[in-house]
């Protein structure tokens, strides 16, 4: 690094370049740690030059900046850095190696490879949430196809790939496997449109393969046996997931792969594998940390070992084992076999497995150092009773219902949540089905579980009063915005009135998401949360009386917003033109419920709207009109 | 002003306390056939079917409640009617005679992933006997439109939350009850072998379900197996026995062919 004695205008947080030399750069507060092996100066003048002829101090500082912002990891942080100038946005977009893209239509891909040509790993979100609950028709978009197509020629060192609700194809895992020679992590999260073909390539040519997730995602079986494609000799596997794939499984390929990957840690086997199976599995790879434990249930009847199968020590083997899963076709008298682990278990997953009150209490009652904990509502009051009393450190619960219908007799209620507000004051994350609650149990938890940041509660029946009281739940989730002062998410339920949305509005400063359902009375309701609400970044409503003047009332925010949903409200096609004309980069999709009818002009069926740089997609199926 | 509020909730009790129906005595804006009044069927509890009537009348003259600070429960806020599109019948899988009829399901409620439900449901019916269903989310859902000879609008359902005739029957039945005053005729499936009955069926004035398949013909339900139906059934039509006449012919034919 040469001296230079001119001061660059632009670099004021730098001094001048008299004094390259970093360590005794007296401007930096304190000494760097040794930066990774400079980029060659060489790479650094071809993009410098071709923006402007800068003289050789600019390039000296930026390759500075360069070494300096690959620290910053933080997404937000790398956002800030890149807005403070034209040279730091061009630096920063240089050394970002992560790009989280939380919107797939919000930016097209060749738009994201041009500005950030070095990234080894992308995050690319698709469908909205609501999508799950058949609320959005089939083929509505969020295709990988063009990711991958134009990522493929900009990326070829891309190493990791986070796809969540996003429809990908097998040409498009083919197309992934061809282009990226050095891929390493795959994870597909609420994703579908494949089949075992498209598996099979990556687990062929992805020689590197790291981490094959797929968590909820549809695999169709088109007779591939994709486990057996894995290549012969050691792998680099550390997390192989697929407990929510419907396809039968070759379980000797399955079971030569575990014994040739010596990095396996994470393993979640899906429903074809009966206990049996696990077991073999189990006694081969005792260093797992995350298990995923298939059925559960099932041994093969021709077994001849199976009574000799000593489940509990290979259990007891898995000392490192700190995360259980699946139990998909549970069979009771299988489960004291992990009691001894469960002293170990930082997270439990039960929320396929139907077992009783009792069976769960003998499980519960060992695992003091349980941090998450997914259970079915089968488990009753009872059960969370004795999970409050056990699991003193727990941080996240979710209790799923066994059966998904109103009007049904629910096992768990208030006083399930009640006791465990007492018992688990750590609670940051709630997610809770049930048919009855009450507004005192709801107030209770928000008082004892300060540290509350995301408060799911679903009380099934549409409308439904505190049961108590008979009145609405207003004043529980009230005091769950007024006392959880770290509340960023919340899900809301039952009889609300707009009083619940004042609450929201008032006390919600930090509330990102919410998720609205059969609530509210008014305009009103709406135009609380989207004037009182100044972090709101998705918000998702169903069958709620929000009309045109609600939804113009947050015209000042829909451009800080990762989305707004509206379904079967009461928003007419005239309302949601006037939001596009007055935000025009909005994107303003009108989808249908009724395929080829014609739209009706007054009412509008969803309105799914999210701020885009490219426009409106060319991908829109029939259903769907772009304002 | 309409008022529909399950009243029923707050007088005590959880899941459906019917015992006092407080709906039968509420005034309502309903169409004919729905909300209280003269028309009451026989069957006891019906606040399922009223409550789906009476939101389906598009109130659009936007009743705003008073002042949400002063809730009391007498001023009964306002519920303004939506528009109940998605409104499904369900399935009545409880085999239990004292238990309630379930109440009408709604689309995406609650909101549970259909991957869940499916696996959940499997377990319910275990001892049914029935086979484990490995459907995909493409085709976990099979809405059909339904409609009625006589009633203003259309029902949509999902076939795929049924697994017999009867359990559709019964669904549709529930759905369309107020307007057949009781006359909705498949107590048990239509026996096609019969002629003799099939034909007194049909010069009756009773109502049938007839249905459109993927070649765009209209046959009668029940004529092939329930698996079939629910793949090529495209919509459905409650039609009276008398006008349905025409489509026996073609449905012996098919359903003799088959057996």
């Amino acid at each position: 690094m040469s001296e230079n004695d001119r001061h660059h205008p632009q670099q004021n947080h730098f001094c001048p370049a008299e004094t390259m030399s970093e360590d005794e750069d007296p401007c930096r507060p304190s000494p760097p740690p040794p930066p990774p092996p400079p980029e060659p100066v060489s790479k650094k003048t071809r993009n410098c030059a071709a923006v402007h002829p800068s003289p050789h101090s600019d390039r000296v500082l930026e390759i500075v900046l360069e070494h300096v912002l690959q620290f910053l990891t933080v997404r937000r942080d790398r956002n800030a850095a890149s807005l403070v100038c034209k040279s730091w946005y061009r630096t920063e977009a240089l050394t970002r190696s992560d790009v989280f893209i939380g919107n797939c239509y919000s930016v097209s891909p060749a738009r994201v490879t041009t500005r950030f040509p070095r990234v080894r790993s992308v995050v690319i979100k698709g469908r909205p949430r609501f999508a799950d609950f058949n609320l959005m028709p089939q083929n509505w978009g969020a295709h990988f196809g063009p990711w991958v197509a134009t990522m493929g020629k900009a990326y070829p060192l891309l190493e990791r790939v986070y796809l969540k609700r996003m429809s990908l194809t097998d040409r498009d895992l083919c197309l992934l496997a061809d282009s990226f020679t050095k891929f390493k992590d795959l994870v597909l999260v609420c994703c579908e449109g494949f089949g075992t073909s498209g598996l099979a390539a990556v687990a062929s040519k992805c020689r590197q393969l790291r981490v094959l997730d797929l968590s909820d995602t549809e695999v169709l079986y088109d007779g591939v046996d994709w486990i057996s494609c894995f290549p012969e000799g050691e792998t680099c596997l550390e997390s192989l997931i697929f407990d929510c794939v419907e396809c039968p499984i070759n379980f000797e390929a399955l079971e030569s792969l575990v014994v040739r990957s010596p990095a396996l840690k994470k393993l979640r086997l899906n429903r074809e594998v009966s206990i049996g199976q696990l077991y073999r599995l189990v006694v081969r790879a005792p260093s797992l940390t995350h298990l995923g434990t298939g059925a559960f249930g099932h041994p093969e009847p021709q077994d001849p070992n199976d009574q000799e199968m000593d489940y509990g020590s290979a259990f007891s083997a898995c000392k490192s084992l700190v995360c259980l899963s699946g139990f998909r076709e549970v069979m009771p008298e299988y489960l004291p076999a992990i009691h001894s682990i469960c002293t170990n278990l930082m997270s439990l997953n039960l929320s396929y497995a139907n077992i009783g009150v009792e069976q769960f209490k003998l499980l519960i009652q060992h695992c003091c150092r349980l941090q998450v904990l997914w259970v079915l509502d089968s488990v009753c009051d009872e059960g969370l009773q004795a999970v409050a009393a056990t699991c003193r450190d727990l941080r996240e619960l979710r209790v799923f219902p066994l059966n998904a219908q109103e009007d049904v007799e629910g096992p768990v209620s208030e006083v399930g949540l009640q006791a465990i507000s007492e018992g688990c004051p750590k609670l940051e994350s709630i997610l809770y089905f049930c048919q009855r609650m009450t507004n005192a149990a709801v107030v209770a938890m928000s008082n004892n579980c300060p540290d509350l940041v995301v408060f799911r509660l679903c009380i099934m029946g549409r409308h439904q009063p505190d049961h108590i009281t008979g009145a609405p739940m207003d004043e529980g989730f009230g005091a769950i915005v007024m006392n959880c002062k770290k509340l960023t998410r919340l899900a809301i339920s039952g009889l609300l009135t707009d009083r619940a949305f004042a609450y929201i509005g008032r006390y919600g400063k930090l509330v990102r998401t919410l998720s609205v359902a059969f609530a509210g009375d008014s305009d009103t309701g709406l135009k609380y949360v989207l004037e009182g609400c100044p972090k709101l970044q998705k918000l998702e409503i169903r069958d709620s009386p929000f009309g045109d003047a609600a939804l113009l009332s947050g015209l000042h925010h829909y451009y800080n917003m990762r989305f707004l949903w509206m379904s079967t409200c009461q928003l007419s096609q005239r309302g949601c033109e006037e939001v596009a004309r007055a935000l025009p980069r909005l994107a303003v999709e009108l989808l249908s419920y009724e395929e080829n009818e014609e739209m009706d002009n007054e009412t509008v069926d969803v309105l799914y709207m999210y701020r885009s740089l490219q426009g409106p997609r060319d991908d829109a199926p029939q259903f769907v009109r772009i304002l | 002003m309409e008022v529909s509020r399950r009243t029923a909730n707050l007088l005590g009790g959880g899941g459906g306390g019917r015992g006092l129906n407080l709906k039968e005595t509420e005034l309502c804006l309903g169409l004919p056939g729905g909300g209280g009044g003269s028309e009451v069927a026989p069957e006891a509890p019906k606040a399922n079917g009223k409550r789906g009537y009476s939101e389906t009348v598009d109130l659009k003259l936007n009743l705003h409640t008073k002042e949400p600070a002063t809730l009391d429960l007498k001023d009964m806020p306002i519920k303004n009617g939506l528009k109940e599109k998605n409104l499904l019948a369900s399935a009545d899988s409880t085999k239990d005679p004292a238990k309630p009829p379930a109440k009408a399901q709604v689309v995406g409620w609650p909101p549970v992933r259909s991957y869940r439900k499916n696996m959940m449901s499997n377990k319910n019916n275990k001892d049914e006997g029935s086979t484990d269903q490995k459907t995909s989310t493409a085709s976990a859902v099979a809405f059909v439109k339904v409609s009625m000879d006589g009633a203003p609008y259309l029902r949509k359902v999902d076939l795929k939350m049924y697994n017999s005739y009867d359990q559709l029957s019964d669904a549709l039945g529930k759905m369309f009850s107020s307007f057949t005053m009781g006359n909705y005729g498949a107590q048990e499936m239509i026996d096609f072998m019969n002629e003799s009955k099939l034909m007194d069926l049909l010069n009756s004035s009773e109502y049938v379900p007839t249905y459109e398949d993927k070649d765009g013909d209209w046959m009668l339900v029940g004529d092939v197996p329930w698996e079939m139906f629910v793949e090529s059934c495209k919509r459905l039509r409650i039609m009276k026995g008398s006008e349905a006449i025409g489509l026996a012919p073609r449905a012996m034919e098919k359903c003799k062919s088959r057996s």
